[in-house]
């Protein structure tokens, strides 16, 4: 048995564990936290199956984001903490229902052709032509381009749907409550230093993505998460949701996107083509603008629905 | 085979696939950002330039006889995407053009943004969110790659539930909570069906899996996973829980778009899994399963829209009702050595339901918003003379049930015409009896809004305030289409004829 095998084994007992964790949680804190742990043990187990790209945005969005939305949600929920238990009937309507949702994929894995056909060899191949390194960065921005531009329109969708649950007279307001400026709390020590430091690696892990592991989602990513630490250290505020240049931001990444890739029509014989040795370039550009827009709109869908009044 | 692999070459007009979709992104976006007052603005210069594409689609299909396909980025799939309009996607590209522009003139009086520099809340919401859907709806019908269709799904899941609760209600926020959790549910199922489609196949295309797909356990997997969640977001019955409480609650112009267009999304897609990726699927006793729940669909939501009291829940049970009659195209399009005029009649009546229940539909929900301003209230016990004050609306209220019975000349009577014909030719005569008890349920349910409405009131209404005639005009116009389908039904034989693989898929397999 080799210690690689040893170590799946011991993720698997991992993630389990954690999923047990995560179910079985007293509260809806508990299982928030158990969440958060169980998204870093699924990246570990993206980093073992060789796929870093995916292990990045599960650790960023699956872990980080999503967890702390989750917990953010539970603090919320103060007086449901303590949630209403379900009856047994439905309890094991639900277990049955789970077992039924995780037995039949599993199946269906089983009688999977081995080695599974696959696109990796094409993509590999389509490669130089975008001038790209990384295969994954090719299949978001070139050969799934569009996916990825309507992606960030869902995401738009998402933060309208959020905002659209403040009160009519909020609109426009600001995000979440004015948290206070505590100079001896250690989260004003870490939404000082860190930032600067996570700031470089977010733009690294975009830059790089062209020809390594990284791109605009991860590096979005790090980025809204470097600006909640600042919002929640009370160092910064969110600004106004009504402000023209923070829906440019919003709007700017897949907007660019579209622009060139109605430009394509024009200058490269269709939508969303690259012309000719200006690939590379021409997706740099729309990634760097996109992760802009990913980290406005991520930060602005953890800060939540306007709850301050808009400024006059 | 290389008969697909012709057939998903790019073609000349492609591009206007591309500009279906786009435009209404484009003006998301540019509401988005520009805000206040031109959010409607907005909207409203694209409806017509959007009602433009669709007519060119529709008219370059009938012209060439071929269907439209383009390449996304000039990659050819399986490596690149492919979008693709055969008949049945450009009827329904016309359909939410028209649908989406006329809900928006009727929607003005609802969703006007009130002048001065701030934005209010409603308005900003809808106007976005009504290009937004129209744009999801697009992707669904014209997308070619199962992930780019989970994409275009999503844009609708999210496009729709914040309409649900527009009007912050609290019952309307808990409706649209549980709409969510159901749609976010059959996401992750279509998702996972669709990961096990590339694991066995290398392929998200539906015209390379129409090729390779073969009925083995992960397949029947994929489709279940797939099928499920599809059903959920469309409310198929027993899936329908989260549906008349949404689209009840929602704002009349909204509750339109949700009952006549949004729900068939998810619908359309069951159809390309079932006659494109995977045909030969129909013939399996599993579409008589499908036919088994759109039975009891038309039966449940029948007789629950039997005992509403309320105008607005009846029409959405009524919408409950009415979807089960498009899954009797599986078990009806099915078996060995159909003739293909038979396999043709089913899927012209599946598309003529989906396509005069959205305008039949649309009216309904339009026409009762008026309803509902005038007096105040939608009890069915206190409409009566609602026929002597708004006598336009409650004419269009007649003609979109007779469509929704299935009664001549309507699209209604058509579809179900069609439908009732090809379970005698394929000797399932219990689906011609289902269609048949189905029209009696809707013929009650109609009854119950029309017989109070056009009887003399008890006592005087109290002064109605007079919609607009515009308004009114255009719940008028939407029940007009619903019936004069059923009178003009040659042109639509021929348009869905265009690329129909009902009867591409005959050879033997």
């Amino acid at each position: 048995m080799t210690i690689g095998l040893l170590l799946d084994f011991f993720l698997v007992i991992l993630a389990l564990a954690a999923g047990w964790w995560t179910i079985g949680a007293k509260d809806s804190f508990g299982a928030a936290v158990a969440f958060v742990a169980y998204g870093l043990v699924l990246a570990l187990i993206w980093v073992r199956i060789a796929a870093p790209d995916v292990a990045l945005t599960e650790a960023a969005i699956g872990s980080g984001l999503t967890g702390g939305m989750l917990i953010a949600a539970s603090t919320r929920l103060e007086s449901a903490r303590q949630a209403t238990r379900a009856g047994s009937v439905t309890r094991r309507l639900a277990i049955a229902l789970s077992a039924l949702v995780a037995a039949a994929p599993a199946l269906a894995v089983l009688g999977l052709p081995d080695p599974p056909p696959s696109l990796a060899t094409a993509a590999m191949a389509a490669l130089p032509s975008t001038g790209l390194g990384n295969p994954v960065t090719g299949v978001l921005l070139a050969y799934r381009a569009v996916d990825t531009l309507l992606e960030k329109v869902v995401l738009i969708l998402a933060l309208l749907g959020t905002w659209s649950l403040a009160p009519d007279r909020l609109w426009g307001g600001l995000p979440g409550r004015k948290e206070r400026r505590n100079a001896a709390s250690p989260l004003t020590l870490l939404g000082q230093v860190l930032p600067p430091i996570g700031i470089v690696i977010g733009l690294h892990i975009l830059w790089v993505g062209a020809d390594e592991p990284g791109g605009a989602f991860q590096g979005g990513t790090i980025l809204a998460a470097m600006g909640m630490l600042a919002v929640m250290a009370g160092l910064v505020d969110v600004p106004a949701t009504s402000r023209r240049w923070l829906r440019l931001l919003v709007v700017a990444g897949p907007g660019l996107f579209l622009i060139v890739g109605l430009a394509g029509f024009v200058i490269a014989g269709g939508f969303l083509a690259y012309p000719a040795g200006f690939a590379k370039p021409l997706i740099l550009v729309v990634e760097v603008v996109l992760t802009l827009s990913v980290a406005a709109i991520l930060l602005l869908l953890l800060a939540g629905p306007p709850e301050r009044e808009p400024p006059r | 085979m290389t008969a697909p692999a012709l057939a998903d070459m790019p073609t000349a007009g492609g591009f206007l696939l591309v500009l279906a979709i786009m435009l209404p992104i484009a003006g998301v976006l540019l509401q988005f950002m520009l805000g206040g007052r031109q959010a409607e603005r907005i909207a409203l210069l694209v409806m017509p330039a959007g009602l433009a594409v669709a007519v060119a689609v529709t008219a370059a299909l009938v012209r060439s006889g071929r269907p439209l396909v383009y390449h996304l980025g000039s990659l050819a799939p399986p490596l690149g995407l492919s979008l693709r309009a055969d008949g049945f996607s450009a009827l329904m590209l016309m359909t939410t053009a028209l649908i989406v522009g006329a809900i928006g003139l009727f929607a003005r009086a609802d969703f006007a943004t009130p002048t001065g520099p701030v934005e209010a809340r409603q308005p900003f919401v809808f106007w976005t969110l009504l290009l937004a859907l129209w744009s999801a709806l697009a992707v669904v019908f014209l997308g070619q790659d199962l992930f780019t269709l989970y994409v275009g799904l999503e844009l609708l899941t999210f496009g729709a539930v914040p309409l649900v609760s527009l009007d912050g209600r609290a019952e309307t926020l808990t409706a649209a909570l549980r709409y969510l959790l159901f749609a976010l549910f059959g996401s992750a199922f279509f998702l996972a069906g669709t990961v096990l489609f590339y694991g066995e196949y290398g392929t998200l295309d539906i015209a390379l899996l129409a090729a390779r797909t073969h009925p083995d356990t992960t397949s029947a997997i994929a489709v279940a996973m797939m099928t499920a969640g599809l059903l959920a977001k469309t409310a198929l019955f027993p899936f329908h829980l989260w549906l008349p409480p949404a689209h009840a609650g929602a704002p009349a112009p909204a509750s339109a778009l949700l009952s006549s267009l949004v729900v068939k999304g998810p619908f359309f897609l069951v159809v390309r899994l079932w006659f494109g990726a995977m045909p030969g699927l129909t013939d399996l006793p599993a579409a008589q399963l499908l036919g088994a729940l759109g039975a009891g669909a038309v039966l449940f939501g029948g007789v629950l829209a039997l005992r509403q009291p309320r105008l607005k829940p009846l029409i959405a049970y009524s919408t409950v009702a009415q979807l089960g009659y498009l899954f009797l195209m599986f078990p009806l399009a099915g078996g060995e050595g159909l003739p293909a005029s038979v396999r043709m009649a089913v899927w012209t009546g599946g598309a003529v339901q989906a396509v005069s229940h959205a305008f039949a539909k649309a009216a309904m929900f339009a026409g009762a918003g008026l309803i509902g301003q005038a007096l105040g209230h939608d009890r069915i016990g206190g409409l009566r003379g609602v026929g002597r004050a708004l006598p336009v609306t409650t004419f269009a209220l007649a003609l979109a049930g007779l469509s929704l019975m299935g009664l001549p000349p309507s699209g209604g009577f058509l579809a179900k015409w069609l439908l009732v014909r090809a379970s005698i030719v394929t000797a399932q005569w219990w689906w011609a009896a289902l269609v048949l008890a189905g029209g009696l349920l809707a013929g009650g349910y109609i009854f119950r809004i029309i017989a109070p409405a056009l009887s003399a009131p008890e006592q005087p209404l109290p002064a109605i305030p007079a919609p607009a005639r515009r308004r009114e005009a255009v719940v008028l116009a939407l029940a007009l289409v619903s019936v004069l389908l059923g009178v003009v039904p040659f042109g639509l034989t021929t348009l869905l004829a265009v690329g129909s693989p009902a009867i591409a898929h005959i050879v033997p397999r």
